[in-house]
């Protein structure tokens, strides 16, 4: 066991014959290496990190003025005494070595003779779930290490889980801390059934298991004489001889998501991209989805020349034949076999945020090149990752796995995850906040979208609105109950229909006792409310209508979905601004007293939350102005803004 | 059937392409940061082949110290020409007025002309994404940092709360005054970078090659003395040694290293057995304690 520098350094500055004998025979070698991404993973303080940092250790990956620091640094911060703790060499944030833990993934890099490697040092603290599967998408590999002295923890089902959810098909379970357990066979024996019997549970058939020191070094690098009775490789050498992902990918059909179209001048038309699956070269028929035009693809550019072929994990351009309409979020695919197309999946969630998910709330999802917006249904179940449970659920908190069915708004290009990480994974992300708030993976969908023929509708959109000489818009009202946003928009009509305009308003009296009778006032039916008449707005704005809405619409998210399904400039936000004192003061309904004294629930302002527009195209200060004032100013601003239609 | 499968730095490279194919797409206003150094030729090498035959789609910002050597001057000149990008070069108008400089004003010369100049430059132009060629193998807090680096208004990095990153799928939205610091050549090992120049015939400044340079020995290390704004101490007399670098930047800052390597497999040969880490030459991570890099970079460092 090293207990000073100086006892290794020999080891370690032992030079590689090769390098200094011959350089140009080494970069040979070192140019053709493959390399396999991997990943440590399991409970806390199961010596993920110490095993990274003895890996480099080994490797000769760390130089002296590392090491110097090291030594100095595992004296003040380190958990191992006046010994050397290696995984000061991984925890590279200040709030990770005060405590001692990892907080999220570390990247790093290490050569052997056959191979490079990248490892995601990931953290075991459930807390940091969302790093650690940061760290495993990317990986090929993942080493599961278990603390001999303590078996198989709730930690390790859910990495282990994860790390099958997320495809990785090469598990290592490292039993670690054998130097604990006196390098007792019987315990390796026990632990490695014990993980058997859960690991068959969920799916994983195989895995290779090693029993190991990461701190004393055994079976790491070589094999270790404290456990003659394991005969396997070492965990090196069973790195280096795993097969690396590609090769999979390269025996499926060709897809490319298109990322950029490369046009320097009217003679170049070019699309970039970076092969997700197959290999293409010039000759080939391929299909642009999800129009399905086809094309021959007649070169492949690159800054040296042209390619005769280009395989999957290249990042390259390509020129079809034809000008056929191709642009960013499209797929390129073998003419032959192309992937489907559909709007409604049913996927695999991980949630990521803080806030849990709000079923029904439109988020941004981007799947390859794809980005569109998405809504969440209830789920069906999450995973207690325990007892891998299937149990009921509302939503999905921090950390939580389950399914649910996700619709979008536009069809998706798209394959199931376990055929393609390319095309069946994607991210979600808030669109206020716009952090990523979720990750998923589609197993298979439920209605195709080619069987939606949309109607192509000859009385255009533009020719309704032509008819009745006006430009279509929403004007939304949105403030706080008795605020004044019927009142104001009940002006704002009348005015515009002595106008002359077609109009049209929409409150809770016409739309709660019909078409929203079903819906109550929790917060998921809240946003289905506003979904609805959001929907009904924008085909009234088809009908060539100026629709007026008058809903508390609390929720920044739900104004902004609204927004998002209208054309730029239609949705005109009315903030009728009034402190909640006046309005409480008003109270015309009774209905904040009720709310007061308890009688009413998720009352907006009192015990639910009102969350102000940042900026409305129009805000009515209903302390300085009056109704009719507002009412005139709006009507102005909207009849001033719009353009003659021709 | 025995299938193909791409090298290790065919691998990196397609990573970086895409990564920066991605920010195209969906950046309002990026650009490249250009400091001049081997990454920084790594990147403008890649960015060139990404967007070929176009030039890349984005101008060259170099966030000047006025300190650099000047073969490196020269080689960003040059190389501003070949690639037909814009280049664009700031230098904060405060410390050239104060006269900030290495010599004198220590870790405040870093401060001023690199962090302040960089978030000045950044805001100036208002760019929402930089490519920086930063590598995770340079030091432990840039082992831990996204590819797709979020950043506040002020330009803070928060380590603790960084974005999920799944697959090669990154997301660069944002709200306004907010800006991503993107680093396609992450994954990137120093010996990957000396490769693939070697491979690619990327030009570098000569300064990676050995040759005999005027050199005076000061804190233990080794400086060149570039041009006569070099203040000599009593008893320093610059002696001649044949010398180079294994990372470039201010010259009064930047130890060298004592060798004979004039080509690149001699230099990677150098590298391979070598000792010492190449930050070892750099001054900024000595302050602050052994979170230097994080914390600078918490004030919005690259
Ligand atoms: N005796 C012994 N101690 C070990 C071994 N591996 C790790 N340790 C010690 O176990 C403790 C935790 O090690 P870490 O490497 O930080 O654990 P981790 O799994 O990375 O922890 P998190 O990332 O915070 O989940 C440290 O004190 C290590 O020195 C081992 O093989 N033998
Ligand atoms: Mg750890």
């Amino acid at each position: 066991m090293p207990e000073t520098i100086t006892d290794v350094a020999d080891v370690i500055y032992k030079t590689d014959a090769l390098i200094a004998q011959d350089i140009d025979a080494y970069l040979e070698t070192h140019q053709h290496k493959t390399m396999l991404r991997f990943i440590t993973c399991g409970s806390v303080d199961d010596g993920k990190s110490t095993l990274i940092g003895r890996l480099l250790y080994d490797s000769k990956m760390i130089f002296e003025d590392q090491l110097a620091a090291l030594e100095s640094d595992s004296k003040k911060q380190g958990t191992q005494g006046q010994a050397i703790d290696f995984a000061l060499l991984v925890d590279g944030l200040a709030a990770e070595r005060e405590q001692g833990i990892t907080i999220d993934v570390a990247y790093r890099f290490f050569n052997t003779e056959k191979r490079k490697f990248i490892v995601a040092d990931c953290p075991g603290h459930e807390q940091y779930t969302r790093n650690m599967v940061t760290g495993a998408s990317t990986a090929d590999l993942a080493v599961i290490l278990i603390d001999a002295r303590k078996g198989v923890l709730v930690q390790t089902r859910r990495h282990s889980y994860l790390c099958h959810l997320l495809g990785i098909r090469n598990i290592v379970l490292a039993v670690n801390k054998m130097d604990l357990v006196d390098y007792s066979q019987a315990r390796f024996d026990e632990i490695v059934a014990d993980y058997r019997a859960f690991a068959t549970s969920i799916g994983i058939d195989t895995f290779t298991a090693l029993p190991i020191s990461g701190f004393a070094g055994d079976n790491v690098t070589a094999p270790s004489a404290n456990t003659p009775w394991y005969t396997g490789p070492s965990l090196i050498a069973h790195l280096e001889t795993v097969p690396v992902r590609g090769a999979d990918d390269l025996a499926r059909p060709f897809r490319m998501p298109v990322q950029w179209v490369n046009r320097p001048n009217l003679d170049f038309r070019g699309f970039s991209g970076l092969i997700a699956s197959g290999s293409v070269k010039p000759g080939d028929a391929v299909r642009v989805l999800p129009s399905g035009k086809t094309s021959t693809v007649t070169r492949i550019v690159t800054l040296e020349g042209d390619l005769d072929q280009a395989l999957a994990g290249q990042a390259i351009t390509l020129c079809l034949a034809d000008e056929i309409d191709c642009s960013r979020g499209d797929v390129l695919a073998l003419a032959d076999a192309p992937p489907e197309v559909a709007d409604q999946f049913q996927a695999t969630l991980v949630w990521m945020a803080d806030e849990a998910l709000t079923p029904g709330r439109a988020y941004w999802l981007k799947l390859g090149t794809q980005t569109v917006s998405a809504t969440v249904r209830t789920p069906e179940y999450v995973v207690n990752v325990n007892t891998m449970e299937h149990l009921a659920a509302k939503t999905l908190e921090l950390n939580a796995i389950g399914v649910a069915e996700v619709v979008t708004d536009k069809p998706l290009v798209f394959e199931p995850y376990t055929e393609s990480r390319t095309l069946g994974g994607f991210i979600l992300i808030d669109k206020i906040s716009n952090a990523t708030v979720g990750a998923g993976m589609l197993e298979f969908s439920l209605r195709r979208a080619q069987n939606v023929h949309w109607q192509a509708l000859d009385v255009t959109r533009k020719a309704h609105a032509a008819l009745k000489m006006q430009q279509p818009a929403v004007l939304w009202f949105t403030g706080l109950s008795g605020s004044g946003k019927s009142t104001i928009a009940n002006l704002v009509e009348k005015k515009l229909h002595a106008l002359g305009k077609h109009t049209f308003l929409l409150d809770g009296d016409n739309v709660r006792h019909g078409l929203n009778k079903d819906l109550g006032f929790t917060d998921a039916d809240r946003i289905e409310n506003i979904r609805r008449v959001g929907e009904v707005a924008k085909l009234m704005t088809d009908a060539g209508l100026i629709v007026l809405t008058a809903f508390i619409s609390p929720f920044r998210a739900e104004r902004e979905l609204v927004r998002s399904l209208l054309p730029e400039g239609e949705f005109i936000e009315v903030f009728i601004d009034t402190p909640l004192e006046d309005a409480e003061k008003r109270d015309v309904k009774g209905l904040y007293k009720k709310a007061r004294s308890g009688q009413l629930q998720n009352f907006t302002g009192i015990d639910s939350p009102y969350e102000r527009p940042e900026n409305p195209e129009i805000r009515v200060d209903t302390r300085r102005e009056s109704p009719e004032d507002a009412a005139e100013r709006i009507v102005e601003r909207v009849i001033g803004a719009w353009m003659p239609v021709i | 059937m025995n299938m193909p499968s791409l090298t290790h730095l065919q691998r990196l490279e397609a990573e970086a392409i895409h990564i920066m194919r991605e920010v195209v797409a969906e950046a309002q206003a990026p650009v490249m940061l250009y400091s001049v150094g081997k990454d920084s030729a790594v990147m403008l090498h890649l960015a060139r082949k990404a967007f070929y035959p176009s030039p890349p789609p984005f101008p060259l910002l170099h966030v000047d110290t006025t300190w650099k050597f000047k073969a490196m001057y020269e080689l960003r000149d040059r190389m501003a020409r070949e690639s037909g990008m814009e280049l664009l070069v700031y230098q904060n108008p405060e410390a050239k007025a104060r006269g900030i400089n290495p010599f004198d004003h220590g870790a405040l010369h870093t401060d001023m002309w690199k962090t302040e100049g960089l978030k000045q430059a950044l805001d100036l132009h208002g760019f929402d994404a930089a490519f920086g060629g930063a590598r995770r193998d340079e030091e432990k807090s840039r082992a831990k940092e996204r590819i797709f680096s979020f950043r506040t208004a002020s330009h803070g990095w928060d380590p603790k709360n960084q974005r999920p990153e799944l697959w090669n799928l990154y997301n660069a939205r944002k709200n306004k005054g907010e800006s991503i610091r993107v680093f396609p050549i992450s994954n990137w090992t120093e010996l990957d970078i000396w490769q693939y120049i070697h491979l690619n015939d990327v030009p570098i400044v000569p300064l990676y090659f050995a040759d005999e340079r005027p050199t005076v020995e000061r804190d233990g290390m080794l400086l060149m003395v570039d041009d006569d704004r070099f203040p000599l101490r009593p008893g320093e007399e610059p002696v001649m040694r044949s010398i180079r670098f294994r990372t470039l930047g201010c010259y009064p800052l930047t130890g060298a290293v004592e060798s004979t390597a004039k080509t690149l497999p001699e230099v990677i040969q150098e590298t391979l057995l070598t000792t010492t880490s190449e930050r070892q030459g750099r001054a900024i991570d000595k302050d602050a304690g052994g979170a230097g890099m994080e914390v600078k970079k918490q004030q919005g460092y690259f």
